[in-house]
């Protein structure tokens, strides 16, 4: 009777808490996993930046040093600017793959087989697209010099030059990007409600009038979601500067994911406190945008809610 | 099942247990054909004439070893790895990670006598506070390589002095060819040039001053490196678009013909020979005099070998540093590489015009420098080499960027 009572009671509790308690352990193993590899580096980060620290040897706390050292840097104002054009010419890739996505939402014989096409540069690893950019580049022989011939810039190295070379990056940058983009578009058109566009003809809407008030509304969260990836991909844009210019020339195509990298990093690179206090600086900003990012969306779901 | 786990236990810490005695750990960054076939050779006699040692060697990539190095070093060190002179192994000295080898390098009855005076010359670059902390085993000259047919052909001599040397570059401009070929996208090879440049015009002592950061780049001697350079730089004696050029990619012109002199180091006449040139268009010479009477210093990094200091066989790692210090290992390894060998006692390998004149060249050198990123300390090399870059694509902005590197000087050298 007694151990009866036990039992009934170790159940009760446990089907009091049940509900309380099952999401923790499905999320455990993901948060436990989160927590070590992406909230704890951020604080030891963080930490770091106030050490001059070689990596090998004991560091040394210097406080603020290595943020006031970074006021008074150069490259560091060039890469953050460089970022902006990032976040600026990057976009580009939003409104090009909205465009392609609709030129190809249509039923024509051998249409999936153009569309997988367009998809292609999204497959591409980033590096291979960098090679064959620079490739393209090249002054003597790259594809693009006999257009820049025509216009009497012969022999001019897009990436050799401190005003160009960014903006050949990011150019090189968008090729992927578009294809991202378009992706996302292509399944957003996918959703789009016919019978809301069968309405709007009735009513007399054509052409671009129809499509911006009756098909762009609808791809809200497509554009959203084009608009996210895009901003995170220009803000982390790392892997093209390695192998396009490595931030060349002297410095005037870098950016801070890859000055922090060149700092703390690379063949020259022992200053973890400086890389630190850079990478520091570039969550500041990301930190910004994210937490817009989940403000808009928290509104958006509460807007849907009601 | 317990028992299974156990005995699988048991294996992997076997095998995780990699040095036992007798076993040598050797990790180098030997990943081209020529180093990794020199050091096939050397581990191969090194186990014939040391049966009871067994070598375990791994090879890095070349780029991948620079950041691996900071790694093992630290979590799990060989028991000898190789490295670079100068002021390249002062972050792991400093930091406790190489052991000292002074005992080494005393004269205290090893193999081949003394390596103190069989290497003289290349002790200084081995020295960090008073002790030497590794075994130099190759080094290669750098100078100008120059087109012979391109000379001849323009009625041009080999030049002796600055003067000439700038009236070569004006009579092969005038004649549409690119006097000097550069490639200046991964930097150092700006560094080359400037290095000649200020050993020619200021002398050795005042470049290792520079280096070591006892003179402010804002001094007059450095302006004086820089009014020569402008006169190679400002009437465009240097190939176009460099800085979007590897150093390789800079080759192309000077095997078509469109360039004619390249200052580089030894390593080049490999891919200049694979591309078509020969021995009998393909030339050397020292990079000419400018001050007159300055003693010819010249540019001569220098290849090494370590043992880490948490190394586990440091009896036998020791072995093998004494063994690549001899004079008939680093003969043979140095006919392998293309390159000359440190010990004064080994022969170059015959038939070779540019190891002869190299060597040549080396031994009546007043001074060998490491080259600019070796010699400075990292931070200061990777922001002059940019300094140079941006120098050579914009002259005009040299005050700039020598104030700027004098405040970089002042914090790195603190």
């Amino acid at each position: 009777m007694e151990l009866n009572n036990s039992k009934a009671k170790r159940i009760t509790w446990w089907q009091k808490n049940q509900v309380k308690i099952s999401p923790w352990i499905f999320l455990a193993p993901g948060l436990i996993f989160f927590s070590i590899y992406v909230i704890a580096p951020i604080f030891v980060s963080i930490g770091i930046s106030f050490y001059q620290w070689d990596g090998l040897s004991p560091s040394i706390y210097v406080g603020l040093q290595n943020y006031i050292e970074l006021l008074d840097d150069e490259y560091f104002y060039i890469s953050l600017w460089n970022n902006l054009k990032w976040l600026i010419f990057f976009m580009l890739a939003v409104p090009i793959g909205l465009g392609l996505a609709i030129f190809l939402n249509q039923i024509v014989f051998g249409i999936r087989l153009i569309k997988s096409l367009f998809f292609f540069p999204f497959v591409i690893s980033q590096v291979v697209i960098g090679l064959i950019f620079t490739w393209f580049y090249q002054p003597n022989y790259g594809v693009i010099a006999p257009f820049l011939n025509l216009i009497g810039l012969e022999g001019f190295s897009i990436l050799a030059n401190e005003n160009t070379a960014t903006y050949g990056i990011i150019f090189a940058g968008l090729y992927p990007q578009i294809a991202y983009c378009l992706i996302l578009y292509l399944t957003g058109l996918n959703n789009i409600n016919p019978e809301q566009i069968e309405a709007g003809r009735m009513d007399g809407a054509k052409g671009f009038h129809l499509f911006w008030n009756i098909v762009l509304p609808q791809l809200r969260h497509a554009t959203f979601l084009a608009i996210v990836v895009t901003v995170i991909g220009a803000l982390r844009s790392f892997d093209m500067v390695a192998i396009m210019t490595q931030g060349g020339p002297y410095g005037y195509s870098n950016v801070l994911a890859y000055y922090m990298f060149e700092q703390a990093l690379s063949e020259y690179g022992y200053r973890m406190g400086y890389g630190s206090a850079i990478a520091t600086v570039l969550f500041t900003i990301m930190m910004f945008y994210i937490l817009f990012f989940i403000y808009r969306m928290y509104r958006n779901e509460r807007e849907d809610n009601n | 099942m317990k028992k299974v786990i156990i005995s699988l236990i048991m294996m992997f810490g076997l095998i995780s247990s990699t040095s036992f005695a007798g076993t040598l750990v050797i990790n180098t960054d030997t990943s081209d054909a020529a180093p990794k076939e020199a050091f096939e050779y050397i581990i191969k006699k090194f186990e014939e004439e040391n049966p009871d040692v067994t070598v375990k060697w791994n090879v890095f990539d070349h780029e991948g070893y620079k950041q691996s190095i900071r790694n093992f070093l630290n979590t799990d060190p060989p028991d000898v790895a190789n490295w670079y002179a100068g002021n390249r192994m002062l972050p792991f000295v400093r930091a406790g990670l190489f052991e000292d080898v002074s005992d080494i390098w005393k004269d205290s009855g090893w193999v081949d006598g003394n390596l103190s005076e069989n290497m003289e010359h290349a002790k200084k670059s081995m020295t960090i506070g008073g002790k030497q902390w590794g075994i130099p085993y190759t080094y290669y000259q750098w100078g100008v390589y120059y087109r012979k047919d391109l000379f001849t052909a323009n009625g041009i001599s080999v030049p002796k002095t600055w003067d000439d040397f700038v009236a070569a570059c004006a009579t092969l401009k005038a004649a549409g060819i690119t006097p000097i070929t550069i490639g200046s996208k991964y930097l150092w090879t700006t560094a080359g040039v400037f290095d000649y440049l200020n050993l020619r015009t200021n002398g050795y002592e005042f470049h290792m001053d520079l280096t070591l950061g006892k003179v402010p780049y804002t001094d007059p001697k450095v302006q004086a490196v820089f009014d020569k350079w402008d006169e190679l730089v400002k009437p465009g004696y240097f190939l176009e678009n460099h800085a979007a050029l590897s150093w390789q990619e800079a080759l192309t012109p000077m095997v078509n013909g469109e360039a004619a002199m390249y200052v580089m180091g030894n390593f080049a006449v490999a891919p200049l020979k694979e591309a078509g040139l020969r021995d009998s268009n393909l030339g050397f010479f020292q990079f000419p005099e400018i001050t007159p009477g300055i003693p010819m210093a010249e540019e001569a990094p220098t290849d090494t070998v370590h043992i880490p200091s948490k190394a586990k066989n440091k009896t036998d790692a020791k072995r093998f540093l004494i063994f690549m210090s001899r004079a008939d290992v680093q003969e043979e390894i140095n006919k392998i590489l293309g390159q000359l060998p440190i010990n004064k006692n080994s022969s170059v390998k015959k038939g070779d015009p540019f190891l002869k004149a190299g060597l040549n060249m080396l031994n009546n050198a007043y001074a060998m420098a490491q080259f600019y990123d070796r010699d400075a300390p990292a931070q200061m090399a990777s922001e002059g080499m940019k300094g140079f870059q941006e120098y050579m694509s914009n002259p005009d902005r040299r005050q700039k960027i020598l104030e700027r590197l004098e405040k970089v000087r002042q914090k790195v050298y603190k």
